[in-house]
């Protein structure tokens, strides 16, 4: 079978997948203390509807949507509410936080509901259901999952693609997902499917995952879906959405757009599964799949979590730290955040927890620019970052703008790369937060 | 099993991504092209005798001392990132081992001190430096950068050695009438014992099959029995330490590949023009085997500084670069015409990187910052 990639850019970096891409899945222990951000997506925070002192039971909402672009945040666990705090995620989002001590009966663990006929659904019972429990975007944009089905209506869905990549290094969750539970999978791409009514389906893998690829062709066999399965170069970040459409499709969604724009829309593997346990078993979000890897850490781990386990408990579960860990990364390594604090909770966001050594790291001495390119070439998006970078400091925003600052997404690849280890990504970033209104620094 | 997760120091870092880099860095560049450089320098000391090594050590110690003293100047550190040590090599790789001491160190300095530190050290400065450095005493004392040493390879062999080929074949004046190898050996050029055999066998069991007869005399030139700069009398070493470069990626083929295009062709289009062989006779192997243009082309006009951003602008830097060499060399006075190609090149780097820059993802064409 053909390989397809994306035309420009791009990086081969390592991708360290070795420990954790036959690693099984398995559930991580229940936390005795749950911390619930209620920003976990893309948009307005949910609202708190519980009190301090207040008895929830699992799976019950505790924040509800708040406008257009929101989601619901459930009780991962019983019990009672021990109270509501501020607090810093990865990434520099403040919020509210719901802590929940666990304390009482389990209502949904091992009770496994019958199966509902989907089928029969309408549309708008669909999408009730997927805002009802609560179904973002679980890899990557965080979105909303019903917005993400949203439409134009002058623009009709053409191509349906599942994002199987997994470029990010070190991440296997999305891998084992669809190894051991391709079926689930399948059947929350076709409700999706059902929703957004493509012309085509196309199920897009990193050519290395033969095991997923083969799980998938054979459920789509017995289900008799049509789909087509294809493999991918293995290049990051394939599996963000603008290469991802570019590869599939040869459309380039236009700067500052979506990919509803070129007709296409983008379901990750995460989100696949949530859906269908949303809408066939009426499962609210309450877990998702974290690869727990890296050189400090005593093993590597694919594990189903419940939201709001404190990531120290789950590094602890999967045998603690091997040596000191240079840094502690929520995410991936290209995209995902350092944090300093064990108790900072997994969101349905979170794909991985990393414990990074010095070696890993390879950190250098960041020196000037030596102008040799390197980012210009590893930009997917075909940006200048060493131009932009240059524009930000001397406080040019207008220019930066105009040369493309937007468009940037953020992926990593040019900071990965940077001999001179300048912090491309970082200035990006902040003067993006600057031009929003944030403070930026 | 690991160490108890409440027990282990964090905190030490907060980082933005991407957490994990790439294994190149600046340091490593510059100190791997050094290493490349050194089986040259080493084979230029064997050469010329220990008077090579005093005027590499005088190039390096006063880059690496001028590099120090305006590091301090703008309280950094910046030995250890590599690029004076290079710098320095260059310079001393470039010059004559015949010259006096007192032009290393001059020349070290002016690179490191005028070329790169007036434009706020590494990274700031819009012209190579040890080229730079290089063309200021060549301009300044021109005397002393003509005289050579005859290579210990041919000490014992008669002629007139203690001349490069590429000043033999310029002093022959502009009504020379023939092929460069033919006016050297007319000069009484000499050519060793191993470039006898070597073509021999090359002809013989190579050239001959396919109806090519390789004259004597470039082998010579290959291997680097010549005299010469320190550096630059062995091609073969130098290309040897471009495969490592390759290797590593340190350089792409853009710019050697455009720089020797563009120089070949010019010359084998209107290199003989001169010597009335008309059109098309010019002698290529001969051009780039002379006068630096490896030790140019492979590590001096690819320094990531002073060259473009993109692949299509070093394709443009290149060949302009050996198109310009070309001209320099066929109606200019001067030995050090791939270096001044270079410099001029590097004066359009910011307009070719202004031109070359990709069109952009999702956008119909690239805007231009006025
Ligand atoms: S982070 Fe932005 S500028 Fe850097 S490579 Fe990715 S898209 Fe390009
Ligand atoms: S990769 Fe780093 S050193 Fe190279 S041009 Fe870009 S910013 Fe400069």
């Amino acid at each position: 079978m053909r390989r397809l990639r994306f035309p420009r850019g791009g990086i081969d970096a390592p991708n360290r997948k070795r420990q954790t891409r036959r690693a099984s899945l398995w559930n991580a222990a229940i936390p005795r203390t749950s911390i619930v951000p209620l920003v976990q997506h893309a948009g307005e925070p949910a609202v708190a509807c519980v009190a301090q002192g207040d008895r929830v039971r699992e799976g019950m909402i505790v924040g509800r949507a708040s406008g257009e672009c929101s989601a619901n945040v459930h009780a991962p666990i019983p019990g009672i509410v021990r109270e509501i705090r501020r607090i810093d995620l990865p990434g520099g989002t403040i919020c509210s936080a719901v802590v929940v001590d666990m304390d009482g009966e389990f209502d949904l663990l091992g009770k496994r509901a019958t199966p509902q006929e989907w089928h029969s659904f309408d549309r708008e019972t669909i999408l009730g259901l997927i805002a009802e429990h609560g179904v973002v975007d679980m890899d990557g944009s965080r979105l909303p999952t019903p917005l993400g089905c949203a439409m134009p209506k002058h623009r009709p869905c053409e191509t349906l693609i599942l994002n199987g990549c997994e470029s990010e290094p070190y991440l296997s969750g999305d891998h084992r997902t669809m190894v051991e539970h391709a079926s689930s999978v399948l059947t929350g791409l076709e409700i999706v499917a059902r929703l957004v009514r493509p012309a085509k389906v196309v199920i897009a893998v990193e050519s290395y995952k033969q095991d997923a690829v083969s799980a998938l062709h054979a459920a789509v066999r017995s289900s008799r879906l049509g789909y087509q399965v294809v493999r991918l170069r293995v290049r990051y970040p394939q599996g963000d959405e603008r290469q991802l459409v570019r590869t599939i499709t040869g459309r380039e969604i236009p700067s500052g757009g979506r990919a509803s724009d070129v007709g296409c829309m983008t379901l990750g593997v995460t989100t696949a599964r949530a859906v269908h346990e949303a809408v066939v078993y009426g499962m609210p979000l309450i877990e998702r799949v974290v690869t727990v890897a890296g050189g400090a850490m005593a093993a590597a781990a694919n594990v189903k979590a419940r939201i709001g386990t404190p990531i120290g408990d789950v590094i602890e579960e999967c045998g603690g730290f091997n040596g000191t860990p240079m840094k502690v990364v929520v995410g991936g390594p290209m995209t995902g955040h350092t944090v300093i604090d064990l108790d900072t909770p997994i969101t349905k966001g979170t794909r991985g927890v990393l414990a990074l050594t010095a070696a890993e790291v390879r950190r250098a001495p960041t020196t000037a620019c030596i102008q040799c390119g390197r980012c210009v070439t590893a930009c997917p998006v075909d940006l200048n970052p060493t131009r932009l970078y240059k524009l930000i400091t001397h406080g040019d925003l207008p220019q930066a703008v105009c040369e493309g600052l937007l468009d940037c997404t953020e992926c990593g690849a040019c900071g990965y790369i940077c001999p001179s280890r300048i912090p491309l990504v970082r200035r990006m970033r902040r003067a993006r937060i600057r031009l929003d209104g944030g403070s930026g620094e | 099993m690991g160490v108890p997760v409440s027990d282990t120091p964090l905190g030490m870092m907060a980082c933005d991504p991407p957490q994990y880099h790439d294994r190149s860095s600046t340091a490593r560049i510059m100190w791997a092209v050094t290493l490349c450089l050194v089986p040259a320098a080493g084979w230029g000391v064997y050469l010329y005798g220990s008077r090579a090594l005093l005027v590499l050590a005088a190039a390096v110690g006063s880059a690496v001392v001028c590099e120090a003293a305006a590091a301090r100047l703008a309280s950094r550190a910046t030995l250890r990132d590599g690029s004076a040590v290079l710098c320095g090599l260059l310079v001393g790789m470039s010059l004559s081992p015949a010259v006096p001491l007192f032009i290393p160190v001059v020349a070290s300095a002016f690179a490191i001190l005028v070329v790169k530190w007036s434009f706020g050290g590494l990274g700031g400065n819009w012209m190579n430096p040890a080229l730079a450095g290089r063309v200021f005493v060549a301009f300044s004392w021109p005397g002393f950068m003509a005289t050579w040493v005859t290579p210990r390879t041919l000490a014992g062999v008669d002629g007139l050695a203690a001349a490069t080929p590429l000043g033999v074949v310029q002093s022959a004046g502009p009504d020379r009438l023939a092929a460069p190898l033919t006016l050297l050996r007319e000069a009484g050029y000499p050519v060793s014992a191993i470039d006898g055999s070597v073509t021999s066998w090359l002809n013989v069991h190579v050239l001959g099959p396919i109806g090519v007869n390789l004259p004597s005399g470039y082998v010579d030139l290959f291997v680097g029995n010549v005299a010469g700069s320190i550096g630059e009398a062995s091609a073969l070493l130098l290309l040897l330490g471009t495969i490592v470069l390759f290797a590593r990626r340190i350089i792409t083929w853009h710019i050697p590949a455009a720089f020797f295009i563009g120089f070949a062709v010019c010359t084998s289009a209107f290199g003989g023009l001169e010597t009335e062989q008309g059109l098309f006779a010019g002698d290529v192997l001969f051009s780039v085997l002379t006068g630096g243009f490896v030790l140019a082309t492979f590590y001096m006009a690819t320094d990531p500084v002073t060259s473009p951003l993109t692949g299509a602008g070093m394709l443009i830097y290149g060949a302009g670069a050996g198109i310009l060499t070309f001209v320099l060399r066929a109606y200019g006075q001067f030995p050090e015409s791939v270096a001044l190609a270079i410099i001029l090149m590097n004066t359009v780097v910011p307009v070719i990187d202004r031109f070359c820059t990709p069109r952009r993802s999702g956008r119909r064409k690239t805007r231009h910052a006025s």
